[in-house]
C-alpha cells in the first residue's frame, strides 16, 4: 500500500451511477463490538423505506443477520426478511464462499460435475480458504454482481445493496483484494473478474461507512481505517457513532455535583421519598453510591467528549445512534432505521 | 481510570449464583500451567485480559511471555512492544520476583522466519521472492491465525518461559485459529499439492484412472481460472515448500496437540452482551468438541452499583417527585411546596450553585458548555437564590436518580444475558471483571484489571 494520502473524497459524491446521490453499494465496517451488523441492517431498512428494494449481504458466515431479524439461519440464497415502512422490502443473503465459487464455475464454465470433483480434491477448500484472496474476491464479486444485476425490464434488481463487511482492521485489504489478485493473476478470467469488481468498488457507486463507539480504541481504529481507505482510493462514506448513551447530567449538574454538600443531597433524596436524611438513614446512605456513579459518569462523559473531538477532525459526515435501553431487538432495529432516515442517511 | 477500588463496586454487585466461580490466581500460580489462550469475539477486551493475566502472573513470581496480536497503540507503547520486531521484549516496571516479556505478532516476518529456518538460503530466497508466497504471507485468510499458532509453538519450544499467555486474532469466524493450521497443513501436504507439483507421477499408477481424469480436468480448470502464470507461481511455490518442509501437517498437528495438552488452559473472554455471549457459548461448545481444555469464562465490563437496593422504578419515581415542585418553582418561586423545606436556607450555598438554565430536562442533549455564562436572574432576592439553589440541588438529585435508574436497567440486562449463558453452560466457571469508565493503557491499569480478575474469590470466601 502506498503512503500517499489523497485528498478526502467529497461527500456526497456526484451522483454518477447512484440514485438520488446515495451510493448503491453501501459497505458497513467497524471494529468488533461496535454493532456494525446492527447498523448495516438498520441502514438496509432505512434505504428500503418508500417502496425501495434493498439487499443486505453478510460475508463472514456468522449468521448475524438472521439473529438480528429473528429468523432461522440464512441459506446461500436471497430471501425476503423484512418489510420496510411504505412498502419497501429487505432481502438478505449470507454469502458462502464455497458455494459462491461453485456458482461462479457454473456460471462461467458450466462445470456442475467438475465442481463436485474439485471439492473432493480439496480444491474448493484451497480456493476459498488458502489461496490468496480468492475467498475475498468471491465475496466482493458476489456483492458487486447483485449491485449490477438487472431484471428483464432493464431495471436494477436491487435499489441498494448493503454489505455487513469485515471489521475496520481488515476492510481495506478486503475491498482492495481484487487489485492485489488482478496483479497476481495478470491474465485470465480471475483477472478480469477482479478488475470488474474493483471498478465498482472504487466508483461513487460505493460508499464505505465506519461504525464506532465513543471509546478510544474504536475511534483510533476508525481514524486509521479511514487513512487506509483513502490511501487505497476507496470511497469513504460516513462515520456512524453507535450506542451513544443518553445525556443524564448536564454541565450545571456536573459542576454542582463536585461542590454540593452531602447533607443537601440527602435531604433532597429524603424529600423525594427515599427515607431518612440523617446519618445512617436510607436516603443518606444513597448519597455516596450515587455520587460515585456521578463521578464515573463525569469521567466517561469527558472521555466521550474527547473522542467526539477526535472524530470531528476526520472531516466526514458524523451520525449518532442512541443506545437502546432495552437492548437490541427487531423493534429497536426499526427505531434505528427511522433515526438514520431522520439524519439523512437514506 | 477509576479511583475507586474494585471492591467498592463489587460489594453490591449481585453475585453469580448458579455458575461456578473461576479462581484466577491458582491457575496462574500452578507451575503446571504453561500456556493460557484467551479467545473470544472482537471488542470484548481480549488483549487487555491477556496482558493483565501476564502481568499478574509475572508479579506473582513467574517468568511470563505475552503474545499479542493487535494491541491498542498506547497499551503496546506502555509495554514497550510497539516496535514490531517479532521477538519478545522484557517489560519494564513490573513488581515482584517474576519477569514479564511481551511481543506483538508480525505474521509476515514469522512466516519468513519459518521459511528461512527450514530451507537452504538459495531455496529460501526463491520462496520469499515468489509473488504467490508474498500475498499468502502478507495476511490472507487464515495466515494470521496460522502464524499465531506457529509463534506459540516456537515460544513453547524455546522453553525459556514458565508461562505463555496468548491473545488470539480477531478471526472472521471465532475459531479460525484452530482450523487454519489444519487447513493450511492439509493443503500443503495434500493431494492437491502433489497434483500441482507432479501430475505426471500420478498418471502412471494403476487404479488411479478415475482420479487422473478428475485431476487433469482440474489442472486445466485451475489454469483457466487462475491464469497460467499464477498457476505456475503456485506450482513453483508449492514445489519449494513441499521439499523443504517435510510436512507442514506435522507442524500443524504438533501445535494442535500442544493446545490439547494438560498444561494448556483456554479462557473464553466475553462482555455481558448478547452477541459476545452467544459467540462465547459457541467457543465453549467448539472447544469441548475439539478436546481443548477450557478453564472458564472471563466476563469483562460488568456493571455494578453501590445502591443496588434502590430499584430503577423507585429511582425514577423519586426523580419525578423532585422535578414536579421544580416546575412550580419556575412558575412562581414557591419553594414552600417542597416536601421537607427544613434547613436548606441555612446551608451555605456553594459558589457554583448558580441557577440552572432552563434548558429542558436533565437528559437534554445540549452539550454546550456555555451554560455557566448564563447570568442569574437580576431581580432575585436572597430567598429566591436559596430557592434556586434548592431547585438546582433537586434537579441534580433527580439527575443522579435517573443515572442510577439507567445503571440498574443496564445491570439487570447484563444479568439476564449472563444468566442465559450460565443456564446453557452451568459447567463453565465464570469470573466477572467490573467495568472501568476509561480505557486501560498502562501497567497500573493492567494491575488494576488483574486485581479485579482475582477479586471475586476473596470476596466470596
Amino acid at each position: 500500500m502506498s503512503a500517499v494520502y489523497p485528498q478526502p473524497l467529497a461527500w456526497p459524491s456526484a451522483g454518477l451511477v447512484s440514485l438520488e446521490g446515495v451510493s448503491r453499494l453501501q459497505v458497513v465496517s467497524g471494529k468488533g463490538g461496535t454493532g456494525k451488523t446492527t447498523v448495516a441492517a438498520a441502514l438496509a431498512l432505512a434505504l428500503a423505506t418508500e417502496g425501495k428494494r434493498t439487499l443486505l449481504v453478510e460475508v463472514e458466515g456468522r449468521q448475524g443477520i438472521a439473529q438480528l431479524f429473528e429468523t432461522e439461519a440464512l441459506p446461500y440464497e436471497e430471501r425476503k426478511i423484512a418489510v420496510a415502512p411504505g412498502g419497501g422490502e429487505v432481502y438478505a443473503l449470507a454469502i458462502d464462499p464455497e458455494l459462491a465459487l461453485l456458482d461462479y464455475l457454473q456460471m462461467f464454465y458450466k462445470l456442475g460435475g467438475a465442481g463436485r470433483a474439485l471439492k473432493k480434491l480439496g480444491a474448493v477448500d484451497f480456493a476459498t480458504t488458502v489461496a490468496p484472496g480468492l475467498r475475498d474476491v468471491l465475496l466482493t464479486g458476489k456483492a458487486c454482481e447483485a449491485v449490477r444485476r438487472k431484471d428483464k425490464s432493464g431495471r436494477f434488481a436491487y435499489d441498494y445493496v448493503v454489505m455487513d463487511a469485515p471489521p475496520t482492521g481488515r476492510i481495506t485489504r478486503f475491498l482492495n483484494v481484487n487489485d492485489e489478485v488482478a496483479g497476481l493473476a495478470r491474465i485470465g478470467p480471475i483477472h478480469n473478474q477482479a478488475q470488474a469488481v474493483m471498478r465498482v468498488l472504487k466508483s461513487p457507486e460505493t460508499a464505505v461507512h465506519l461504525v464506532t463507539l465513543l471509546e478510544e480504541m474504536p475511534v483510533q481504529e476508525t481514524a486509521d481505517g479511514i487513512a487506509e481507505l483513502h490511501a487505497a482510493r476507496l470511497p469513504v462514506g460516513r462515520v456512524i457513532v453507535n450506542m451513544v448513551r443518553p445525556r443524564m447530567l448536564d454541565a450545571t449538574d456536573l459542576e454542582l455535583v463536585r461542590t454540593v454538600p452531602r447533607s443537601s443531597l440527602a435531604q433532597a433524596l429524603s424529600a423525594a421519598g427515599l427515607g431518612g436524611a440523617r446519618r445512617g438513614g436510607n436516603a443518606e446512605r444513597l448519597v455516596d453510591p450515587l455520587l460515585r456513579q456521578a463521578a464515573e459518569y463525569a469521567e466517561r462523559h469527558a472521555l466521550e467528549q474527547e473522542q467526539r473531538a477526535v472524530l470531528g477532525e476526520l472531516d466526514l459526515p458524523l451520525h449518532e445512534l442512541p443506545l437502546l435501553a432495552e437492548g437490541m431487538d427487531l423493534a429497536g432495529l426499526y427505531e434505528l432505521a427511522t433515526e438514520l432516515r431522520k439524519q439523512g442517511l437514506s | 481510570m477509576s479511583p475507586d477500588p474494585a471492591k467498592a463496586q463489587d460489594a453490591a454487585r449481585p453475585h453469580l449464583s448458579a455458575a461456578r466461580v473461576l479462581d484466577i490466581d491458582p491457575l496462574l500460580d500452578d507451575p503446571k500451567t504453561r500456556i493460557v489462550v484467551c479467545c473470544g469475539s472482537g471488542g470484548v477486551g481480549k488483549t487487555t485480559t491477556a496482558a493483565a493475566l501476564g502481568l499478574r502472573a509475572a508479579e506473582r513470581g513467574r517468568k511470563v511471555v505475552v503474545l499479542t496480536i493487535d494491541p491498542a497503540r498506547r497499551l503496546a507503547q506502555s509495554m514497550g512492544i510497539d516496535s514490531l520486531d517479532n521477538v519478545p521484549r522484557r517489560v519494564k516496571g513490573t513488581e515482584g520476583g517474576g519477569e514479564l516479556h511481551a511481543m506483538m505478532l508480525d505474521m509476515k516476518r514469522t512466516f519468513d522466519e519459518v521459511v528461512e529456518a527450514h530451507a537452504d538460503p538459495e531455496r529460501a530466497a526463491a520462496i520469499l521472492a515468489n509473488p504467490f508466497y508474498q500475498s499468502l504471507s502478507a495476511g490472507f485468510a487464515g495466515t494470521q491465525e496460522y502464524m499465531a499458532m506457529e509463534k506459540l509453538g516456537q515460544l513453547r519450544a524455546r522453553d525459556e518461559w514458565d508461562l505463555i499467555v496468548v491473545d488470539t486474532p480477531p478471526s472472521r469466524s471465532a475459531l479460525d485459529f484452530l482450523d487454519a493450521p489444519k487447513r493450511l497443513g492439509s493443503f500443503l501436504d495434500g493431494r492437491l499439492i502433489r497434483l500441482l507439483t507432479a501430475p505426471a507421477k500420478l498418471g502412471g499408477r494403476a487404479g488411479m484412472a478415475f482420479l487422473n481424469v478428475g485431476m487433469s480436468m482440474m489442472t486445466g480448470t485451475l489454469g483457466k481460472l487462475l491464469g497460467g502464470q499464477l498457476l505456475k507461481d503456485v506450482q513453483t511455490f508449492v514445489a519449494a515448500m513441499d521439499t523443504t518442509f517435510g510436512g507442514f501437517r506435522t507442524r500443524a498437528d504438533a501445535t494442535y496437540k500442544l493446545l490439547q495438552a494438560p498444561g494448556t488452559a483456554f479462557l473464553v473472554v466475553a462482555a455481558p452482551e448478547r452477541d459476545a455471549l452467544r459467540e462465547a457459548a459457541y467457543f465453549v461448545e467448539r472447544l469441548a468438541a475439539e478436546d481443548m481444555p477450557l478453564v472458564g469464562l472471563v466476563l469483562n465490563r460488568v456493571h455494578g452499583s453501590g445502591a443496588g437496593r434502590l430499584s430503577a422504578e423507585r429511582a425514577l419515581a423519586a426523580a419525578e417527585n423532585l422535578e414536579e415542585p421544580r416546575i412550580v418553582d419556575q412558575g412562581g418561586g414557591k419553594a414552600g411546596l417542597r416536601n421537607s423545606p427544613d434547613t436548606y436556607g441555612s446551608s451555605e450555598s456553594p459558589a457554583s450553585a448558580t441557577p440552572a438554565p432552563d434548558d429542558g430536562s436533565p437528559a437534554s442533549n445540549d452539550d454546550s458548555p456555555a451554560v455557566e455564562s448564563d447570568s442569574p436572574d437580576d431581580s432575585s432576592p436572597d430567598a429566591d437564590t436559596n430557592a434556586d439553589t434548592e431547585r438546582s440541588v433537586d434537579q441534580l438529585t433527580a439527575g443522579l436518580l435517573r443515572l442510577h435508574a439507567e445503571r440498574m436497567q443496564l445491570l439487570s440486562r447484563e444479568q439476564r444475558t449472563r444468566d442465559r449463558f450460565t443456564a446453557r453452560h452451568p459447567e463453565v466457571a465464570v469470573v466477572e471483571v467490573p467495568a472501568l469508565p476509561g480505557d486501560v493503557h498502562d501497567l497500573t491499569g493492567l494491575r488494576d484489571i488483574g486485581d479485579r480478575l482475582a477479586a471475586e474469590r476473596t470476596e466470596l470466601s
